[in-house]
């Protein structure tokens, strides 16, 4: 029993990681990532989002009848989302208006129903929050390194304070433009892939 | 009618779903194998937002935005309602998208079991999603703003848009796959890193579009 809890919480950051090796939850992962703080906010978010969903869901999973729990579900979600949302606006207005409709678009976001629907459906509510949680953060962690790489080879900061020194433009440094496109974070993507299925032969597809 | 056309050319290219927002990537990257179910997929999607898209404006116009229900007396006037949008816009989207389901396992069989279960995750393609989050946000422009939507024909045309570039992506994405089997790919890149790599580089391809007008 204590070894599939420690699974479900530290399983998640790389072997069964939602981004690289489950593909949930991409969309938003790319679009908040020009930035490391609006990247972190979201990370956070949706790992506070998974984790209360999917105790809610798991203590509801023997009441709902199968044929309109993906209803439930999305109720459930929408009403955590709607409650994560004014949060933002009341004490971070900038940043959620920098997130504009990706916070929305967490109730969408492949993870919460792929997680509540592979998991918590069939566990108990605390191995559901542990799964919640470690789901969370490792798609939180995905978004940070690709920030990180967009914010300082695109901008030249991190978190907005200047990281390159001045004495590098003056030498001809150049910032790469092409960081601050959303194409870039695709590339970063797949590279991140890349290095962990190198890490990791068995991940590797055929 | 002119900016309703402007609206629909911009949202199939510059402001297209997948490259410029990632949105419905899961589906996109999931579904995009073959030719086949993707241009399926493609007109499912295109044809749940046309129709979810003018309902939720409806919605959003006449009872949740600011003022909307005034017609009710005084003391609705200043109600804004539209904290409820996220709840009512995905109840839509899920009612619509049960329909839609129905309707195609009575009049095409075929379509519906090569779609299999990726006609109910629609509900869940955050394509459709964002494109309702996307109207609310852009109803509230300025009437001048080149993305603004004034009214239903813009919406149409927007949401018809959307559905086109949205497939337009993925049956291109599925062409490039079907070739690619034969390509010889590193080992650890195989399957999902390089179709990032594939949509990154079609993602600066459609970067050329950005600023077409009409």
């Amino acid at each position: 029993m204590k070894e599939e809890l420690k699974n479900a919480l530290l399983g998640p950051l790389s072997k069964n990681n939602p981004v690289a090796v489950q593909v949930l939850g991409i969309c938003s992962a790319l679009a908040v990532t020009v930035q490391l703080k609006p990247a972190i906010v979201m990370g956070l978010s949706v790992t506070i989002i998974v984790a209360m969903a999917n105790v809610v869901i798991s203590l509801l999973r023997n009441t709902v009848p199968n044929n309109v729990r993906i209803i439930v579900q999305l109720v459930v979600v929408a009403a955590l989302v709607t409650i994560v949302s004014e949060i933002l606006k009341a004490f971070l207005y900038d940043l959620s208006v920098q997130l504009s409709v990706y916070i929305g678009l967490i109730i969408t976001n492949c993870i919460l129903m792929g997680r509540l629907e592979a998991f918590a459906m069939g566990n108990k509510p605390g191995a559901s929050l542990l799964d919640g949680i470690g789901n969370g953060i490792g798609y939180a962690w995905i978004l940070i390194v690709v920030a990180f790489f967009r914010e300082l080879l695109g901008a030249g900061t991190l978190f907005g304070y200047r990281i390159i020194p001045e004495s590098f433009y003056e030498m001809g440094y150049v910032n790469n433009g092409m960081m601050m496109m959303p194409a870039m974070a695709l590339i970063i993507v797949a590279c991140i892939i890349w290095v962990h299925r190198s890490i990791n032969k068995d991940l590797q597809e055929k | 009618m002119e900016h309703a056309l402007s609206l629909f050319i911009s949202s199939i290219f510059s402001d297209n779903m997948i490259f410029a927002y990632f949105l419905g990537m899961c589906s996109y990257l999931a579904v995009s194998k073959n030719v086949k179910t993707s241009v399926g997929l493609g007109i499912a999607v295109t044809a749940v937002l046309l129709i979810t898209l003018p309902v939720n404006y409806y919605l959003y116009t006449g009872i949740l935005q600011k003022g909307a229900l005034s017609w009710l007396g005084e003391g609705f006037a200043d109600l804004d309602l539209s904290y409820l949008s996220l709840i009512l816009f995905i109840a839509v989207i899920a009612a619509i998208v049960q329909l839609v389901e129905m309707i195609v396992e009575k009049f095409s069989p075929s379509l519906y079991a090569s779609l299999g279960i990726f006609l109910p995750l629609i509900a869940v393609n955050c394509a459709i999603m964002g494109g309702s989050l996307f109207m609310q946000q852009r109803v509230g422009l300025e009437a001048t703003d080149p993305k603004a939507l004034t009214g239903i024909v813009d919406v149409i045309a927007y949401a018809l848009g959307s559905g086109i570039g949205w497939a337009f992506a993925i049956v291109g994405l599925a062409a490039i796959r079907e070739k690619m089997e034969y390509s010889d790919v590193p080992a650890p890149l195989k399957g999902l890193g390089i179709t990032f790599i594939t949509v990154g580089l079609m993602a600066m391809a459609f970067l050329c579009f950005s600023g077409l007008k009409i």
